[in-house]
């Protein structure tokens, strides 16, 4: 696969729930994501968003359709091959942060190595790295509990960003965050985008949406990209 | 600063070393400590109560086994087989002795016999008291010079006869302590003697006691090679054997091969039941009810692990759901899960074999017995509070994996 190959591409995907009467929460989605671009995705809740990222994540299958993350079709592999796809391909942000409380924010952003199989020699120093990277190395040694919520929000980025991810997929990353820590965050993510991160942003923050590359909204599971 | 973008491979699934999932479990349960001694107590107190139980009824079996092993359990008679009421007479040979001692097991020997002193009257010279009774009908014995060790005879004063007195059938007696005191001898020392009839024979011990054949306590004891000659006794009556302890089922049945090689059938064994049958019946009845305690403790202990680890996984579902996110396939959330639970198992194991221990040292302490445990329970022990915390943690294990990570995720940490 060349570099030329988009990160994401989707392919009329549909994701069907239940069958009596069947919820089409998403009907035939095309999308094309390259590397080094942004999206954002707005839409209202219900609108069959969080349908999208799961199915971005390879956290759900569609029903319908072909994804293509780096140019392999995440239909022909099993739940264990999958699980390996999350962990070395798709970096994750979640608006709750998700970082274990009783662990220090360096040992949270380790803990993105323990399922890919790397070698534990150097992984300290690897997610010392990824916290330099988003400004908060001299945190490295504090609980999560005891740092503000747009540090914790930059500990979950570090964390995602340790695997060397293709895609960085962030669920509301601005959420649970005040204006000062949200115009922070979308700082970081300029950076990270003009360092060639592709990123995904699911939003309902026109303010956040405007600052991606490119939005896109979608309605009754249907995806259209707007200007 | 732009990042190398190194090309990944896909090829198989999803990897976890070893030592990433020990650290995973460990700092999971290192997270809630509080919680995790709580629910080892469970599997403490069960294994405590396994492990005390199988010492505590060890101990006391063998401390009963033990008094009766001193004395009792390493008794073996052999005696001619009645036949038309009276003993076949010359089945045991004058050196059933010499034979037996070749027995391997055979701690001391010895052969007794009743002495027909043809209505011989005892008495004691040099007194003749017209008052007191002087002339008694004493029952005689013959003794062969292992019998004393045999019987486990103690002297209260003078020798036992040896090989020599025997041997030369010399005229000499040892009297039981009621014998003696019939006889109004009390010390050896001035060489007092007693006639059998028309016999002087010379006094030269007294006992004190026997722990076998208390008959001996009121007779007058000569050697054999003395009734042989002066009383013409045909053969030994009885063979008193003392084995090692364990070996009384061997020499009861070696002994009369060994004794009458033609007839072993014309001889018969009065031995103690075997020791260890003995043993295993007490203990059986000690410990089903405890091992039953036991084991209703350890299934109380199950249930608490289980139960903790289910809430465990559904209070921890946000961490499930995150590292399912970080590339953690369903095998590695349950491994996780899994190992946990093993490991307060095991914890509660180890505690719990322990705490057994100290109750076994204690009480044997307190009762002044020596303590007894097969090593093999507290190095087991640990091993099945591990089991436990593995078969009581499967289901909420199976729970964690099954988790969908869309829906693990959105309840957050």
């Amino acid at each position: 696969m060349g570099p030329e190959a988009p990160v994401v591409e989707l392919r009329g995907v549909a994701r069907t729930f239940g069958s009596d009467p069947p919820v089409k929460a998403l009907r035939g989605v095309d999308l094309q994501i390259h590397r080094g671009d942004s999206i954002a995705i707005v839409g209202p809740s219900g609108s069959g968003k969080s349908t999208l990222l799961n199915i971005l994540g390879c956290l759900d299958r569609q029903t319908a359709g072909d994804y293509l993350i780096d140019g392999i079709d995440v239909a022909t592999l099993g739940d264990g091959e999958r699980a390996a796809l999350r962990g070395r391909r798709i970096g994750f942000v979640f608006q709750t942060f998700n970082l274990l409380a009783h662990r220090t924010v360096v040992e949270n952003v380790m803990l993105a190595e323990v399922y890919l199989g790397m070698p534990r020699t150097g992984r300290r120093q690897r997610a010392l790295d990824a916290l330099d990277r988003v400004g908060l190395s001299e945190r490295a040694e504090f609980l999560p509990t005891k740092i503000s919520g747009g540090q914790q929000q930059r500990v979950a980025i570090a964390r995602a960003l340790l695997g060397d991810p293709s895609l960085l997929l962030c669920d509301e990353p601005t959420g649970n965050l005040d204006s000062v820590n949200t115009a922070a965050l979308l700082d970081l993510f300029d950076e990270l985008g003009d360092d060639g991160m592709t990123l995904v942003l699911i939003t309902h923050d026109e303010d956040v949406a405007w600052r991606a590359r490119r939005r896109a909204r979608i309605v009754d599971g249907e995806l259209t990209e707007v200007a | 600063m732009r990042r190398p973008i190194r090309r990944k491979s896909t090829e198989g699934g999803s990897r976890m070393s070893v030592r990433d999932l020990v650290a995973e479990s460990g700092a999971g349960l290192l997270a809630r400590p509080a919680r995790v001694a709580l629910t080892v107590l469970g599997t403490v107190v069960g294994v405590a109560a396994l492990v005390a139980t199988l010492g505590l009824s060890k101990t006391a079996s063998n401390q009963i086994v033990g008094r009766f092993d001193e004395v009792a359990a390493t008794d073996v008679v052999v005696t001619p087989v009645a036949r038309n009421g009276t003993p076949a007479a010359s089945v045991i040979p004058f050196d059933a002795e010499a034979r037996l001692r070749r027995l391997n097991g055979v701690a001391a020997v010895g052969t007794l016999s009743d002495v027909d002193v043809r209505g011989a009257l005892a008495r004691s010279v040099p007194v003749n008291d017209p008052l007191g009774q002087s002339e008694l009908q004493l029952p005689v014995k013959a003794a062969s010079p292992g019998l004393w060790r045999a019987v486990r005879a103690t002297l209260a004063t003078g020798r036992f006869p040896d090989r020599g007195h025997s041997g030369r059938a010399d005229r000499v007696i040892v009297l039981g302590p009621n014998a003696a005191a019939r006889l109004n001898i009390v010390r050896v020392d001035q060489q007092p003697a007693i006639f059998l009839g028309d016999r002087l024979y010379l006094v030269i011990g007294i006992l004190a006691n026997v722990q076998r054949q208390p008959s001996l306590l009121g007779a007058a004891v000569m050697p054999e090679g003395t009734a042989r000659r002066e009383f013409g006794l045909p053969a030994p009556s009885s063979a008193q054997i003392e084995t090692r302890v364990g070996a009384v089922d061997v020499i009861a049945r070696q002994a009369p091969v060994a004794l009458s090689p033609d007839s072993p059938t014309l001889l018969k064994v009065a031995a103690p039941p075997d020791p260890r049958q003995l043993k295993g019946a007490i203990r059986n009845d000690l410990n089903a009810l405890f091992v039953l305690l036991g084991g209703v403790s350890l299934l109380v202990g199950a249930i608490g692990i289980a139960n903790v680890t289910l809430v465990s996984v559904l209070e921890r579902v946000g961490e499930i759901g995150l590292r399912r996110a970080l590339g953690a396939a369903r095998r590695h959330v349950a491994a996780q899960f899994l190992l946990e639970s093993s490991a307060m198992g095991l914890l509660g194991g180890i505690i719990g074999a322990s705490v057994g221990t100290l109750v076994i040292v204690a009480v044997s302490a307190s009762r002044t017995w020596t303590p007894v445990l097969d090593p093999w329970v507290p190095l087991a022990a640990p091993f099945v509070g591990a089991l436990i915390g593995l078969v009581s943690g499967t289901y909420p294990a199976l729970r964690a994996a099954a988790l969908q990570p869309v829906e693990a995720l959105r309840s957050g940490t």
